[in-house]
């Protein structure tokens, strides 16, 4: 029923124009380049709510990381999860004011978790395992309406 | 983790864990219980609107006032509510900030289709928030632009003759606002924040129809409907004490989702003592400019004559008891007239640059 008086516009809900963002996209990569043996995922990131300020002004990032968890060779793999996500952002991604962003191991209170467009509350949040080609998109509610 | 099924429809896979009530929904049923529930808010009790009124949304460009905006438009037609609606934008004259989300607003205007007026500080009272910061520095810049915001709004009201101003205001706000309140031991704030409607004698009824919407449900509903908003953080210093507030409660809430309603019910159920009642000061208009005030002078005049002697952050310590007149040469501000004749019969200038006649259907 809500469709019927829908408002059309060219938007992406994420808080800032595209004005104010000249390069939507930057391709980041891993640390050390992967050697072609390396398994790696891609993983797009959105950042809305102005939080792309911290992320060198660049509100839409796509990376690689490692499919699994680096660990010990003798333990099964492990598939990377959101927690590994938000570390890598922080030491890869991250430039500046790093307190604005994390929090322990996770994000700031207040800021919102989307994985593939779906509230990461329902993914299972640090937990949730990452897959090639999934979508993150992390929203700031900590400023000005 | 398997895909959740909506609680609501049971269909469609769940987008949204609701913080309110921990209720796991679809895209579609979100924006229909979001939007049910603030009509919920508007037409409690006796209803905040009366039909054919004409209301200003206050618009700053940013998410919450967007969200309302689109809202309002959608219910307005929905419900067939018979409301006058108008985008009522303040620039603070803030380069770099204030200007950049002032064309969202102007976007905001043609997606929705509302007449938009824009009123300045500069043209209200001589000086833009730039001119303010040059001159007092950067701390307590915050109370000039408050203080400043909340008049223009009433006055830009005044000039486009609209009975009724809403604002933004979230349930996170007003749990903050509650907070700080009880922190600084505002008793007569306290006791009027959690109203949804304010309205004294000489001033536009205010309502905030967001008072129960969490901040988490206006932005996924920004996101979800791709809304056009501006998000950045005024360049001047923040308000660091609603900062700190902010914080504690975005914590408390990450522990339990209820908190901020929990808060906004605790700042309700607050009775004031008649003996406390009576020691809160009555309400007259200002000598200087006839804006409502506590003291012979309103803040804003205050302050405006601060800034006009030359004042630094003293400015801030203005007496409100000073004579009628401003000293000579001095910039004051135009008398506040609420439905001014001259309004309704010519509008002036600034009305006709401001609003735009775009039909409202």
């Amino acid at each position: 029923m809500a469709s019927s008086d829908d408002i059309v516009t060219t938007s992406n809900g994420l808080g800032y124009t595209s004005s104010s963002a000249a390069h939507p996209e930057t391709l980041v990569k891993p640390p050390a380049a992967p050697s072609a043996s390396e398994d790696t995922i891609e993983i797009r990131i959105e950042f809305g709510g102005g939080l792309h300020l911290l992320f060198s002004s660049q509100p839409s990032h796509k990376i690689r990381i490692p499919r699994y968890e680096p660990g010990n060779a003798d333990q099964l793999p492990q598939a990377v999860t959101m927690r590994y996500l938000v570390s890598w952002m922080k030491s890869n991604l991250l430039s500046e004011r790093e307190e604005m962003f994390g929090d322990g191991d996770g994000v700031r209170p207040g800021i919102l978790v989307l994985i593939n467009d779906a509230d990461w509350e329902l993914e299972g949040e640090l937990e949730y395992e990452l897959k090639d080609r999934d979508e993150v998109v992390f929203i700031s509610t900590l400023h000005g309406g | 983790m398997p895909p959740t099924p909506c609680s609501l429809c049971h269909t469609a896979r769940a987008l949204v864990k609701r913080p309110k009530t921990g209720q796991q929904v679809c895209k579609d049923c979100f924006f229909e219980v979001f939007e049910t529930e603030v009509h919920n808010t508007i037409i409690e009790g006796k209803g905040i609107f009366e039909r054919g009124e004409k209301v200003a949304i206050g618009a700053s460009g940013g998410k919450d006032s967007t969200v309302l905006a689109h809202v309002l438009s959608v219910l307005n037609k929905r419900h067939n509510y018979g409301l006058d609606l108008f985008l009522l934008s303040i620039d603070e004259g803030i380069t770099g900030y204030r200007d950049d989300s002032l064309e969202t607003v102007k976007q905001n205007q043609v997606e929705y289709g509302l007449p938009l007026k824009i009123l300045s500080y500069n043209e209200l009272y001589g000086w833009t928030m730039d001119k303010i910061v040059e001159q007092v520095g950067r701390r307590n810049n915050c109370t000039f632009c408050g203080v400043f915001r909340r008049q223009a709004l009433d006055r830009g009201a005044a000039q486009l003759n609209v009975d009724h101003i809403v604002t933004g205001h979230n349930a996170d706000d007003i749990a903050e606002t509650v907070l700080m309140n009880i922190m600084r031991g505002d008793i007569a704030r306290l006791g009027r924040c959690t109203a949804v409607t304010t309205q004294s004698e000489d001033t536009i009824k205010r309502s905030k129809p967001f008072k129960y919407a969490y901040e988490k449900e206006i932005v996924m509903y920004a996101y979800f409907k791709k809304l056009t908003y501006f998000s950045t953080e005024c360049i001047y210093s923040p308000d660091a004490y609603r900062g700190h507030a902010r914080v504690f409660l975005k914590d408390l809430e990450a522990i339990r989702p209820s908190a901020i309603v929990d808060i906004i019910h605790s700042g309700e159920s607050f009775v004031l003592e008649q003996s406390v009642q009576k020691g809160m000061k009555a309400m007259q208009t200002c000598l200087r400019c006839g804006y409502i005030s506590s003291n012979d002078l309103c803040k804003a005049c205050a302050l405006l004559e601060g800034l006009e002697a030359g004042l630094d952050r003293s400015a801030l310590r203005q007496t409100q008891d000073s004579s009628t007149a401003a000293p000579v040469g001095h910039r004051t501000i135009p008398m506040f007239e609420r439905y001014s004749k001259v309004g309704i019969a010519q509008p002036t200038e600034g009305i006709e640059k401001g609003v735009q006649a775009v039909e409202i259907r």
